[in-house]
């Protein structure tokens, strides 16, 4: 028999092991890519086609670059969380699922550590 | 003994019940996380390519002005402003609100139709900026 409290239980986490952490950082960082999206969005229209120099001086400019460096760090985890959600529903082989768990995890910091350095470099080295 | 897992009966699944709205934007919201996901890789590349020089920049700006590139960004475009609409109709059903069957219908129809108009706005500015 289990003697422990309702309370007690929730605490443990069950057998999920973990809460209601996944779905709450999928939504902070859903909000905090709606401004920071739309940021980019007029951003890009300004800058499309624009000389090379010109888009240059516009990244570095360290609003500009604070920002950029925001979204990436939003984008990747909300992108990891969200492929983590589809491969579980999908994927019901555990070898299988668990290496698309770890792959998602490596493509998304991957793909994040190359747009954070490239979004550094242009607003300190230029 | 009979196999009692193989034994218990199924739920219906998803062809009997009656095509509405919400059902078409679910699995469209998930399809098109799915593409912004792969699509950040062509981010990776254009930040990549600024932060290396004038030469690679014009290459990935080559790319993305070819017929392909301009397809697939428009594409993107729609994805990224269709995945965002229906983020905030999640929001909006997270605090516990437009749960009415008929109002979450027009809802997720007026998502699909504003996606598409808000890209093609999108599209006209960058020509109109060009």
């Amino acid at each position: 028999m289990d003697m422990r409290t309702p309370l007690g239980k929730v605490r443990g986490l069950g057998s999920a092991r973990s809460g209601t952490e996944h779905f709450w950082r999928v939504r902070t960082t859903a909000l905090a890519l709606v401004p920071l999206l739309l940021f980019y969005v007029v951003f890009l229209i300004m800058y499309a086609g624009r000389p090379y120099e010109e888009v240059l001086a516009a990244l570095a400019n360290p609003f500009v670059s604070v920002i950029t460096a925001l979204t990436i760090v939003a984008s990747v985890i909300h992108m990891k969380l969200g492929m983590e959600e589809i491969i579980q529903d999908y994927i019901h082989s555990e070898g299988l699922k668990l290496s698309l768990l770890v792959l998602n995890t490596f493509f998304s910091l991957f793909v994040g550590g190359f747009c954070l350095f490239a979004g550094l470099k242009i607003a300190f080295a230029g | 003994m009979t196999n009692v897992t193989k034994s218990r009966p199924l739920s219906p699944h998803l062809q009997i019940y009656k095509f509405v709205p919400t059902m078409a934007m679910s699995i469209i919201h998930r399809i098109t996380g799915a593409a912004l996901y792969v699509g950040t890789v062509l981010v990776a590349a254009w930040l990549v390519a600024a932060a290396s020089g004038p030469d690679y920049f014009s290459w990935v700006n080559w790319f993305f002005g070819s017929i392909l590139g301009q397809l697939i960004l428009v594409g993107y475009t729609w994805a990224l402003i269709h995945h965002l609409l229906g983020g905030l109709r999640h929001i909006l059903w997270d605090v516990g609100l437009g749960y009415e069957k008929h109002f979450a219908n027009r809802l997720a129809i007026a998502n699909l139709v504003a996606s598409v108009v808000v890209t093609l706005l999108i599209w006209a500015a960058v020509l109109l900026f060009v």
